[in-house]
């Protein structure tokens, strides 16, 4: 609550806070723009797009579902932008976190409850191995982590299809598809005749566990310095390779998570014929909450709605899905713009100084 | 295995794939170079690449005319480097961030035209689009092995080439080349000596944008001949590794992006003794990775060899003049200290 | 009087909030040497800055040979006559001096089109020698001295066509002798009827020098004098507001057991110049020593390697009695040494961090603040950042505010009272009072003095001579890498003679420089 209160008497997350609404309804417009532009129908198609949660109860839970996602890549990434690095390596984490618990869970027997959380949590270590890789090419080799990130992005992908194809696939179907999961390993439903999962739950508790991480521990308390300025953590005395490392893993470990928990929670086999990417949509996630992992919900909520919407109006019309990631493009390239930001605050401040300067101005010399 | 290599190695036809395979990797490189040394991150070449290969194609099925296709190809191309310049320079946006959206935009958009245009969101196949022609070289056709290798290429694996000689030639030749490097080495002074940066790095984006047209247009238009969906396949992003591992300069990014070329060649070849597809798909990326750290490795190990050196030939005494006796490393200056 | 150039009511305040320069009018006569005086952030940086086309006005104009005229750019300024030599100097290191010199405009082979490094050379040779300010016109600008490097920056702006000369602080980086050499090519300028504007906190050099001078104080312009008109004292006052006075009171104190053995210290660049060789001194508890040596002598690499942020080649460092060369800062912190880093907005501060924050970096994670289970004690924290907020008189409205949004005076503060608070018995303490203003400047001497008497070992670097001359029980002089002289009573030596060993002229036999390893005490 002290928290809420000062965010919004600091003027400074105030002008942050009118930036990412403005971010938001700037891409709804032009997502509306868009529409009118390509659809033959485009009140029918925009309607769709905007009210799509509300026009059928399948996607209200629709939307729920898509929040599970992207709130771990979402909180995932949070971490990585605390630190002010900006490796994407949790989209490898995700993938491979799905890869790992489709063979935990096609392969063990474990008792309800236990499958799904030995999967979690074998799929969160390989995550957070994974999430590793970029800082350690950082640390030893100066290796940009965004470059090398995306690359192993590849890697990982062809690799995590590769195990899906010549160890767990099932060979009876025409399409690309695992044997199916034991039934142990899947998350009980939240409301009968939907989809919505224990999943949600799940996300619900790693939003608090983050928060409380990053906000109230000595660990998220030196991501948090180290990512303030680098050099001086490492002058004022932290242990500045293990935090980055560390806080790597933790990111890599939450990936590796969501990819179980949407295996778990939402399908019946790994059925992912490409990669789905929901790492892109952390971006967003992270960018619209301002890497604070408190207001990822609500960031998470919006985009949910962005694309459950963007998804109604494809299949009942003629805009394609894709139109999302232009709207996603458009929100980044806004919050990257510390200009548009700026512009708030300094002509505030300008104001703010003139005024109470001027008028002891004028009999200086 | 080892047998079947060796074959490949030697065959004409291993290394004319090379060739074909290392042009589109070759002119992003080049792009990465320039936008490096003049000191701002191009990650948008992806996206460049991707703009172009489908603009190609439309322009090319539209007109009939291949060439009209490259040209609005480039121009596409051109245009997502000068929105990622307005973002970073104008609007003081991080620049890499910036590119990271645009890739976003071009990866969806592009899917999302071909789909309002054609109804299919996979390939353009309905679309009757051109390729830009093969070149046969008289004379050089007919030397053996090396006529094979190097004639009735595509025209674009011969623009590769010649962007290498004309991106040297600027950045050590000409003015220019000393104003970016002079932008990306240090801003302040280019500035104080009334260079405009943002000009320069509004340049350096601008050429980076043409080469990642060429680039792209030749994925759609003469490696293929049809648009598909990611179609750059990261050749982006490796550029920008690429970049690293050539040094900053026009002739190493040669063969920073043949190590890309060879693995992505080899890759046709292992398919055929049956290598499962997905792993032979990694390995180019995995390689360049590889390679960036290998080089790096090396490069750090003669800095600290030289330093050694230097401190043990100069480590008494001062001197009386206005010169220290140390010379500065060249490489030291030229983005090696950038990363990739 | 018609001037060269001058300002109406010139104001510039920054997005920050500063208000850097508050209606200036600023006059400039065409042939003068005219000097610039004030305290640092008096706003001569500020101003001078607007001229050279950096910075944009917030209101007034400026007014060349009468006219009106906008400066959109450093390009712009240039156009119009006006070159600046900066405090840091804008060189391209890879590049050669001729090539620097030329760098924007550049000669061309008049076929090809291409750069013609022969007649850049050409150029730059011409130039050095009608101005007599030699320059190697083929070395790159990274193996130039910095004296030279100056030179070539004054060669730039005259290539450029300048008719007028801005020089902030030049001399701030060269010894006493360069600064003569220096005084003696201006007037050489002057005489050939260019106009020159010398910024500086240093009195002395302005009477040397200047033909008038302006005053600035705290952003607003106090007063223009003919040199030859007034006395220093006046200068002074209008500076300041009042006497300077540099008077610390000081308890005489019997120096102690040894507190930093430093042996045999030697560290190369990254661009392979030896920075410090075979560097060997004993810190003592109860002592300051004071390292003088112009900029750029290898104090900066001293400091980092015995603070942990710079690994040396060779050579080792005990602090109270543990081995720590080559350790992390972290680990040399926990053996008991403290250090206020010599630039304070990139390394000593985190600015988007709270004070709060800024004020803890170092023992968060002490039992007092830090649960065995990771969680932190958040009201132990809160009580600790009010507590040091209050002790060290750090004007804020809150501890949670960014350091960022501090003035320089108080965000030096911040990093004084955690490194002072921070159960260290060795202080390094690298320029603390640079860019601060001269209420913070007397607290924080005040303090030093303070830890002195509480026994602590301290290592004072600064390039305010003054200050580490007033401050320091004894002295060590580097120059070129090495301690050129030892002298174990401050007091006892005079500026000019420092000058000598600053400079390299003169240097203690290996007898005399022994004493400062106190082996035998």
């Amino acid at each position: 609550m002290n928290t809420i209160k000062r965010f919004f008497t600091d003027r400074d997350s105030l002008a942050s806070l009118l930036v990412t609404v403005f971010a938001g309804l700037f891409s709804l417009l032009a997502g509306i723009v868009l529409i009118f532009i390509v659809s033959k129908n485009p009140i029918q198609s925009t309607r769709n797009f905007l009210l799509a949660p509300f026009l059928r109860s399948y996607n209200f839970y629709y939307l729920l579902i898509v929040m599970v996602p992207i709130t771990f890549t979402g909180l995932a990434l949070c971490i990585i932008y605390q630190l002010r690095y900006m490796s994407m390596i949790v989209d490898a984490s995700f993938y491979t976190g799905a890869v790992v618990a489709t063979a935990i869970g096609t392969q063990l027997n474990l008792p309800p409850g236990i499958h799904p959380a030995v999967a979690m949590l074998a799929a969160g270590a390989v995550g957070g191995l994974i999430g590793l890789l970029p800082a350690i090419l950082r640390i030893k080799w100066r290796a940009n982590e965004l470059v090398s990130s995306l690359m192993l992005n590849y890697v990982f992908y062809f690799f995590g299809s590769f195990i899906i194809l010549y160890f767990l696939r099932d060979r009876s179907q025409t399409i690309l598809s695992s044997v199916p999961f034991k039934e142990s390993f899947r998350l009980p439903r939240l409301v009968e005749n939907t989809q919505l999962h224990a999943g949600f739950i799940i996300a619900a508790v790693f939003v608090v566990l983050v928060s409380l991480f990053l906000f109230r521990t000595r660990w998220g308390y030196e991501i948090r310095l180290t990512g303030a300025n680098q050099k001086f953590a490492y002058y004022a005395g932290l242990p500045v390779t293990s935090i980055i490392l560390y806080a790597h893993f933790i990111s890599g470990f939450l990936g590796g998570v969501g990819g179980a928990v949407e295996m778990a929670g939402l399908y019946r086999a790994f059925i992912w014929q490409m990669n789905p990417s929901y790492a892109w949509d952390g971006v967003i996630v992270a960018m619209l909450a301002r890497k604070n992992p408190r207001f990822v919900p609500i960031s998470a909520l919006f985009f949910a709605y962005l694309r459950v919407g963007a998804d109604f109006m494809s299949r009942r019309g003629d805009v394609a899905f894709e139109f999302i990631t232009l709207l996603q493009g458009l929100i980044i390239l806004i919050l990257a713009s510390d200009r548009i930001v700026n512009y708030f605050k300094e002509r505030r401040l300008k104001r703010q100084v003139l005024s109470r300067t001027g008028a002891s101005e004028g009999g200086s010399r | 295995m080892i047998d079947f290599i060796a074959g490949v190695l030697t065959s004409a036809n291993y290394w004319f794939i090379v060739l074909r395979s290392t042009a589109p990797i070759l002119l992003v490189t080049l792009g990465a170079v320039i936008t490096e040394q003049a000191g701002i991150k191009n990650m948008a070449l992806e996206g460049s690449m991707l703009w172009a290969a489908l603009t190609g194609v439309i322009a090319s099925a539209a007109t009939g005319n291949a060439w009209i296709g490259l040209a609005a190809g480039i121009g596409a191309s051109v245009l997502v480097a000068l929105v990622l310049g307005f973002f970073a320079l104008k609007l003081d946006a991080n620049a890499v961030l910036c590119g990271v959206a645009l890739n976003l935009v071009a990866t969806g958009g592009t899917v999302f035209v071909l789909f309002s245009l054609t109804g299919d969101k996979g390939i353009s196949s309905s679309l009757p689009s051109k390729v830009l022609p093969s070149l046969t070289i008289p004379l050089v056709k007919d030397i053996p092995w090396i006529g094979k290798v190097v004639s009735g290429q595509n025209i674009i694996v011969y623009i590769s080439a010649l962007a290498v000689v004309v991106i040297d030639l600027v950045l050590r030749r000409f003015t220019i080349g000393r104003r970016i490097r002079a932008t990306g080495e240090n801003i302040e002074a280019a500035r104080a000596a009334g260079i405009d940066p943002i000009r320069i790095k509004f340049l350096a984006l601008i050429v980076s944008g043409i080469l990642a047209g060429f680039a792209g247009c030749f994925l759609s238009m003469g490696y293929t001949s049809n648009f598909t969906s990611g179609i750059a396949a990261g050749r982006g992003y490796v550029a920008n590794a690429a970049q690293v591992v050539a040094g900053g300069t026009a002739v190493g990014s040669i063969f920073a992006a043949m190590l890309f070329g060879l693995m992505d060649a080899m890759a046709t070849f292992l398919q055929n003794v049956g290598m499962p597809p997905e792993l032979i798909q990694a390995l180019p990326y995995a390689v360049t990775i590889l390679g960036f750290v290998v080089v790096t490795f090396i490069r750090d190990r003669r800095e600290a060899e030289r330093k050694r050196r230097l401190f043990s030939g100069n480590g008494s005494g001062g001197s009386g003049t206005g010169i220290s006796h140390a010379r500065t490393p060249r490489s030291k200056a030229q983005g090696l200290t950038h990363g990739m | 009087m018609n001037y060269l150039i001058r300002t109406e009511k010139l104001s510039k305040i920054y997005p920050n909030g500063t208000f850097a320069n508050k209606s200036i009018d600023f006059q400039v006569a065409e042939g003068e040497i005219h000097g610039l005086v004030g305290e640092n952030g008096a706003g001569k940086t500020t101003l001078m800055k607007m001229l050279y086309g950096e910075e944009q006005p917030s209101a007034g104009r400026i007014l060349i040979d009468e006219k009106p005229v906008t400066i959109a750019s450093e390009f712009e300024a240039i156009k119009a006559g006006i070159g600046m030599v900066h405090q840091h100097f804008m060189l391209v290191p890879s590049l050669s001096a001729a090539e620097n010199l030329v760098l924007g405009k550049e000669p061309k082979r008049t076929r090809s089109r291409t750069f013609d490094m022969q007649e850049a050379v050409r150029i730059t040779e011409e130039l050095s020698a009608r101005y007599n300010l030699p320059v190697y016109a083929r070395a790159r600008v990274a193996d130039l001295s910095v004296s030279m490097r100056q030179k070539l920056e004054i060669l730039k702006a005259l290539y450029r066509g300048a008719r007028i000369l801005i020089l902030d602080e030049p001399t701030a980086v060269l010894t006493p002798q360069e600064t003569e050499e220096l005084f003696a090519e201006l007037k050489a300028l002057r005489q050939r009827g260019k106009t020159i504007i010398f910024i500086s906190h240093k009195l002395k050099e302005i009477f040397n020098l200047c033909d008038r001078v302006t005053v600035m104080r705290d952003g607003r312009l106090i007063a223009t004098h003919q040199v030859a008109d007034v006395d220093i004292h006046q200068i002074s006052n209008e500076m300041v507001g009042r006497e300077v006075q540099f008077e610390i009171s000081r308890p005489p104190l019997q120096a102690k057991s040894p507190a930093l053995v430093v042996r045999d210290i030697s560290f190369v660049d990254d661009f392979g110049i030896a920075k410090l060789k075979h560097v060997s001194f004993t810190l003592r508890h109860n002592e300051i020593l004071g390292v003088v040596g112009v900029d750029g002598n290898g104090q900066t690499e001293l400091v980092e390697i015995l603070t942990g942020t710079e690994k040396p080649l060779s050579g080792s460092v005990m602090a109270n009695g543990k081995e720590i060369t080559g350790r992390s800062p972290g680990f040399i912190r926990r053996c008991g040494v403290a250090h206020i880093a010599e630039d304070r907005i990139t390394v000593g501060t985190a600015l988007p961090a709270t004070i709060s924050q800024n004020l803890l970096a170092d023992r968060y994670w002490r039992a007092q603040f830090c649960a065995p289970t990771g969680f932190l004690k958040m009201p132990a924290m809160a009580a600790e950042a009010d507590r040091l907020v209050k002790d060290y008189d750090i004007r804020c409205n809150s501890p949670n505010q960014p350091v960022a949004s501090l003035s320089g005076g108080n965000m030096q503060k911040v990093v004084v009272a955690r490194e002072f608070t921070a159960e260290a018995s060795i202080l390094v303490i690298a320029q603390p009072t640079r860019g601060v203003d001269i209420g913070a400047i007397e607290y924080i001497h005040a303090r030093i003095m303070d830890m002195r008497s509480a026994g602590k070992a301290i290592l004072l670097v600064s390039s305010d001579l003054q200050e580490v001359m007033a401050l320091s029980d004894s002295l060590i002089v580097m120059h070129e890498g090495e301690i050129v002289a030892y002298f174990p009573d401050a007091s006892a030596v005079t500026d000019k003679e420092l000058g000598l060993y600053m400079l390299g002229i003169r240097r203690q036999s290996d007898d005399e420089l022994r004493k400062v390893l106190h082996e035998h005490d």
